[in-house]
Order: C-alpha cells, then sequence, then structure tokens
C-alpha cells in the first residue's frame, strides 16, 4: 500500500507541534529505547495526553458505576416521568448551606393536559457524599448500598426519561457496553487483521489472493446497511450478553480488512530484509520469523489502527442501538438512550434527553486524540 | 485507457455476483421468514389455525418452501428481466418499490460527495497555508468535532433546532403541496433543491472534516518538496505557486479516496433517511430487515453495493484524468 493511499485510510488529524527535541535530551538520545522514544513524543502532545486521561477517568467511572452513580439503572419511579435536571439549590433564604434540593410537585397544565414539575419548597433534602441508596454488589462479590453522592430527595443530575428512570446514572452503565463494545471489537478485528495480513504477505500465492479478495469483497458494501443487515439476523430470543457479543462480532467482521492490508504491506516490504533472510539461513521456522521478527514490527502499527478504529466501532455500536438493531433492553447502552430520543416531539419536549449525546462525542474525540498522536510518535526518529 | 474500463467492468462482473450471494445468505440469517409473522398476525385475526394452511399456499408460491440455493438461482435469474422477487409487506414488485427511492438515494450521495470535496478541498488548502495560525487551529478543532459527532446526532439536533425556530418540520425533500403531486413538474424540482441542502449538509460534515485534514496534510508534504521552491524561486505569485502547483499534487490521493468515501456517504445517507424520514432506500431497509422482507433487503444491499462499485470505477477513471503520470495497462 502506497504511503498516500496509507495516510488517506487514517486521515492526518491534530496539528501536534513537535518542536525537536531540545539539547538536553539530544545528549541522551541513543540510549533510550524505542518506547521511551515514543513516550517522549507522546507526552508532548498535551491534547492525546488530556484524551487519554478522560478515557482513563471514564473507563474507570464506567466499571464502578454502581458506586458513582447515585441509583441502580433500572430503579423506576412512575411518579417522576421525563423530570427535567434538578436544580442544585446553594441559598437559602440569603444564606450559604450546604447543597440540598427540594421536593417536587408535580402539576398538570388544565389546558394541555401536561405534567410539568415545580420545586416544593417546604422540604429540602440535602445532598450527602458517601450516600446510602439502591443495593448493589461489586463483581457480584460484595455487597453494599454506598453510593459517592445522591440524596433523599429527588437528585437527577441529568433529568429522567418515560419510565422515572434517572438518565445520568443510566448513562454511567450504559457506557459500561458503549465503552467496552469498541475494545473487544477491536481486539478481535486485530486478532483476524494481523493473522491475516501477515499470511497474506509472507505466505504469498493463493493465500494472498483469496484474503485480497475478501477483503476487497467486503469493502464493497457500504458500511452501515451491512451493519445492519447482520445485527438484524441476530435471533430474538437471545439474552444481553449473546447480543452484545454477537455485536461486536458484527462490527469486527467489516473492520479487519483495512488492517489485514496495511500489514500486508508492511509483511511484504520486509519479507526480504537482510535480517528476516538472516533468521531463516540460520533455520528458523516460519512459525518463529512471524512471531519473533514480523509481528514485532508491525506492532505500533496495530496499536496505532486499533486505537482509531476504536471511536469507529463505538459510533457504530451507537447507530445499530440507536436503530433499534443492537443493544437491547433491559441491557443499556447510549445508543439505547439515544433511541429514546429519536422522535422529534420527544426531543422538543424533553430536551434534557439528549445529554447521552455527550459522553458519545466526548469519548470519540479523546480517541481521536490519542490515536492521532500515537500515529506521529509511533516514528519517533522522524524530525 | 479504455481496455482498462472494460476490463474493470468485467472484473466487476464475479464481485457482484459474490456480493449477491452474501446479500442472499444475510437475509436468509434471520430465522423463521415473514410469513411466521404473517401467520401469527392472522392467527390472532381469526382464532384458528386455518392460517397455516394458507401460509404454506403463499410459501410455495413465493417459493419459500424450496432449498437456499434453489431460491437463490430462482432470484437470480430474475435480474435479467429486471425482477428482482416481491415484496412481502407491499405484496409489490421489489423494482416498483425501489426505482424512485434509489434515485433519491444517488441524488443525495452524489450532492454530498460533490459538497464534500467543493468544501474539504479550499478549507484544506486554507488550513495548510495558515498552519498553526488561528483560522487553522480553529478548522483543526472543528474538523476533530465534526469526525466525532455521529451524523444522525448532527441530523436530530438540526431537525430539532429548525422545528424551535420555524415551527416546521425542515426535513423531507419535499414541501407538503408538491408531495402531494403525482409526476413532475419544473417547481417541484425546485422545490426538490431547495430541500436538499440539509440534508446533504449534514450528510457532508463528517466526510469534509476528515478530508480537510487529508488535504491539509497532503499539501504540507508537497509545499516542502523542492519544484515548489523552484516555482517560487521563479517568481511566480504565491497563489499561483500554492494553487496551480502544489495543490495539483496534492488533490491526487484525494481523487483516489473518492471510492473510499462513497460507502461513508452511503451510510451516512442510511441513517439520517432513516432519522429524518427522507424517501431514500434507507428507511426502507431498516424497516424491510425489520420485517425479514427478504428480497426487498438483498436487492436493496445489492443496489448499494453496485452504486458502490460504479464509484469506484469512476474515482480510478477520474484519478487517471488528474494524474497522467499514472498509466493504466
Amino acid at each position: 500500500m502506497s504511503d498516500a493511499e496509507e495516510r488517506a485510510q487514517s486521515p492526518e488529524v491534530a496539528p501536534v507541534p513537535f518542536e525537536l527535541l531540545d539539547e538536553t535530551d539530544v545528549a541522551d538520545l541513543g540510549s533510550l529505547s524505542y518506547r521511551q522514544l515514543v513516550w517522549r513524543r507522546f507526552r508532548k502532545s498535551k491534547l492525546a495526553l488530556a484524551g487519554a486521561g478522560v478515557l482513563i477517568a471514564l473507563y474507570f467511572i464506567t466499571l464502578f458505576a454502581d458506586f458513582f452513580a447515585p441509583y441502580n439503572y433500572q430503579t423506576d419511579n412512575m411518579l417522576m416521568r421525563y423530570v427535567p435536571p434538578t436544580h442544585i439549590h446553594m441559598m437559602d433564604s440569603g444564606r450559604l448551606r450546604w447543597p440540598f434540593v427540594y421536593a417536587l410537585r408535580s402539576i398538570r397544565d388544565p389546558e394541555t393536559m401536561e405534567l410539568s414539575f415545580v420545586d416544593d419548597t417546604a422540604h429540602a433534602y440535602p445532598i450527602t457524599l458517601f450516600h446510602h441508596g439502591d443495593g448493589y454488589r461489586i463483581f457480584g462479590l460484595v455487597g453494599s448500598n454506598l453510593h459517592l453522592i445522591g440524596s433523599d430527595g429527588p437528585f437527577y443530575l441529568a433529568g429522567t426519561d418515560r419510565m422515572g428512570r434517572d438518565l445520568f446514572s443510566r448513562i454511567l452503565f450504559g457506557g459500561r457496553v458503549s465503552l467496552t463494545v469498541g475494545l473487544v471489537g477491536v481486539f478481535l478485528s486485530i486478532i483476524l487483521g494481523s493473522l491475516l495480513g501477515i499470511v497474506s504477505g509472507y505466505r504469498g500465492g493463493w493465500m494472498d489472493v483469496v484474503i485480497q479478495r475478501i477483503i476487497e469483497l467486503l469493502s464493497a458494501f457500504p458500511t452501515i446497511p451491512l451493519w445492519m443487515a447482520l445485527a438484524a439476523a441476530l435471533p430474538a430470543g437471545w439474552s444481553g450478553l449473546q447480543v452484545y457479543f454477537g455485536i461486536t462480532v458484527i462490527l469486527s467482521l467489516l473492520g479487519w480488512g483495512g488492517l489485514a492490508r496495511q500489514i500486508r504491506g508492511k509483511v511484504l516490504s520486509t519479507r526480504d530484509a537482510d535480517y528476516i533472510l538472516a533468521a531463516r539461513a540460520a533455520g528458523a521456522g516460519q512459525w518463529y520469523v512471524i512471531t519473533r521478527h514480523l509481528a514485532p514490527m508491525a506492532y505500533s502499527h496495530i496499536i496505532i489502527i486499533a486505537t482509531l478504529s476504536i471511536p469507529g466501532m463505538i459510533l457504530g455500536e451507537t447507530a445499530l442501538s440507536f436503530l433499534g438493531l443492537g443493544i437491547r433492553p433491559p441491557m443499556t447502552s447510549w445508543g439505547v438512550l439515544l433511541e429514546e430520543a429519536q422522535r422529534v416531539t420527544v426531543v422538543l419536549h424533553y430536551p434534557w434527553l439528549l445529554i447521552s449525546a455527550l459522553p458519545v462525542v466526548v469519548v470519540v474525540i479523546a480517541y481521536n486524540f490519542v490515536g492521532d498522536a500515537l500515529r506521529d510518535a509511533a516514528d519517533p526518529y522522524s524530525a | 485507457m479504455r481496455n482498462y474500463i472494460i476490463r474493470r467492468i468485467l472484473l466487476a462482473i464475479p464481485t457482484l455476483i459474490a456480493i449477491s450471494i452474501i446479500a442472499f445468505v444475510i437475509i436468509q440469517l434471520p430465522k423463521g421468514d415473514f410469513l411466521d409473522q404473517k401467520v401469527a398476525q392472522l392467527e390472532q385475526q381469526y382464532g384458528d389455525s386455518s392460517s397455516i394452511a394458507q401460509a404454506d399456499a403463499l410459501r410455495h408460491r413465493y417459493g419459500l418452501d424450496k432449498p437456499m440455493p434453489e431460491r437463490y438461482i430462482h432470484w437470480v435469474s430474475g435480474f435479467v428481466r429486471g425482477d428482482f422477487g416481491e415484496s412481502f409487506r407491499y405484496e409489490r414488485e421489489v423494482k416498483d418499490l425501489i426505482w424512485e427511492r434509489l434515485g433519491f438515494t444517488v441524488l443525495l450521495s452524489i450532492g454530498s460527495l460533490i459538497f464534500t470535496y467543493l468544501m474539504a478541498i479550499p478549507l484544506g488548502i486554507y488550513s495548510a497555508t495558515h498552519k498553526y495560525q488561528w483560522g487553522d487551529n480553529a478548522l483543526t478543532f472543528l474538523a476533530f468535532l465534526g469526525m466525532s459527532l455521529p451524523g444522525f446526532l448532527i441530523a436530530l439536533c438540526i431537525i430539532v433546532l429548525v422545528y424551535k425556530v420555524f415551527g416546521v418540520p425542515l426535513f423531507g425533500l419535499f414541501s407538503p403541496y408538491y408531495q402531494a403531486q403525482v409526476g413532475w413538474s419544473w417547481a417541484k424540482v425546485g422545490d426538490l433543491v431547495n430541500h436538499l441542502w440539509v440534508p446533504i449538509i449534514v450528510i457532508s460534515l463528517n466526510g469534509v472534516a476528515g478530508l480537510m485534514r487529508v488535504m491539509r496534510g497532503n499539501l504540507l508534504d508537497v509545499l516542502g518538496e523542492p519544484f515548489v521552491r523552484t516555482a517560487r524561486a521563479k517568481g511566480l505569485k504565491e497563489s499561483v505557486v500554492v494553487v496551480k502547483h502544489a495543490a495539483r499534487i496534492a488533490i491526487n490521493p484525494l481523487i483516489s479516496m473518492m471510492g473510499m468515501s462513497l460507502p461513508d456517504i452511503l451510510s451516512g445517507t442510511t441513517i439520517l433517511s432513516i432519522v429524518a424520514n427522507l424517501p431514500t432506500v434507507g428507511p426502507l431497509l431498516l424497516q424491510s430487515l425489520q420485517d425479514e422482507d427478504m428480497y426487498l433487503a438483498g436487492t436493496i444491499l445489492l443496489f448499494m453495493s453496485l452504486l458502490l462499485i460504479i464509484g469506484n470505477l469512476l474515482a480510478d477513471i477520474a484519478l487517471a484524468w488528474a494524474d497522467p503520470r499514472i498509466r493504466y495497462e
């Protein structure tokens, strides 16, 4: 694959300005390993560091969503349907107070019959740290009912949905699915892509031809429609977990082609390099050459492509779930949450439902920043 | 060149056959078929099982009781006559259902493709020639945002915004008056053009963001080359150097990318059409997949792939035309 094409597949993004290493650095450059050099470059991009920080924080929070979310994602309250985001008050009759919320009173508009909520200032509830709320078990082991933050009153940071479930909590729990779908999907496509790419490049011959034709064929389908068709084929009786893995397999099924092609190109260009020939002359077997010499060379490449293709998979899951073909309730993901915001009339009346879009955008941007800086850092020897 | 085109067209035939097989297998994957749903529906209506006999008769009529390869041959052999099977749900010929919608799909996709390139190339040039300046940084930020925002979300936000500001749903390809009008008139075409730009902008956004960055990178590479220095040394105006010398070369990879950006655009068109209920094949595909209306779904998949193959071919021809260094034997 030519240079231009390679660039074309993964658009060059952030203009991460790399000043040449300053003089003190140059002195000990030679003694640094490849990994250290890459890290040196990577950390120069503030955007990428910020992105990485955001991602780590988000993965951590969603992993312990039970604790960080004020409610369980399935806790519903039919009296609190479509409640707008809660006002958090700090002033009480002119005096500063520990943050608190008021109880809500629902009022029905006599003309439109629409329900709306107003603060009931007679009842105030403080917001408490380490609040005792819905019970849960961490990893099914340790039981607890502690939540980082919560209140005995209505405490809906992002409002509630049509079943009176707290949207903020649902976003945190939904992140478990949305954030990991990309990881698992990319993992699968890396295995498929690097294996087939290396085989295709190293063995050549009819295997190469067959693999390349398959890749061409897969790329002849428009992504989303093919994903839709495959997702629609998932049996209706499947459990949440089965559907989850089904979706990741579908997402990775189309993702490996590009990776395989690039790795094949890399392998082709080094297959006859001196050190490979030397290894072979010394009696190294095919498997040894592939795992010890060819695969490590492609590692950096694989990691970059993986990072850059995760956002696509996250968006893919979101889009599929949004269309009602992906993750199925009661399991929740950001796409599932957005599905409820699909109809314009709903969004007009309950605009806070769109808040679920925010984490999607943040995560995708963060991944793009990180992937982009990684791509620049992967070649630390160039200026 | 002509030989090359002919060879490419001939090569596309086995690809199409393979695609039709894959499409057919995929749409057969779900357990059961459309008639199972129909039977359940009829049973509820009449409360007895006489509908099963009726369903069996239908199944026989549609050839659903035959093994898969036989059904495939049956389906494919109709193509030559322009027969793509019958939609179970609409009980109409598939080709009648998708013909007009396919036209709108092509219209939207091509419109978006053109718009994408018209926007991306000048923006990329501007970004590259103002590297790290205020405008470049702003464009970079917007590009990241544009690449990260899923199309359906942008669409949703725009629909809501327009509805809030103007109180009318802006989406759709026609105003209600022309929607009802059967046949075509110049006024209707004008109305269509008026409605086309919103979806086109929404579909193009991701592509513009990505391509702009590619154009910027390419141009920056080219601007560092010796022939650019030569051009400057000759005393040419900077605008001439950039546009006539550098950009001319930097555009080539973008042309070869045209084939690659088509799938994205088609995907974008599909999703947007579903969200905004545009009369393209997108909403029809979603519905047919949910209904297991397999001939309809399969034919739509097939035609979408056909569009991509044609698009790829055109992109290659355009590249050969734009870059005389490329030779096809």
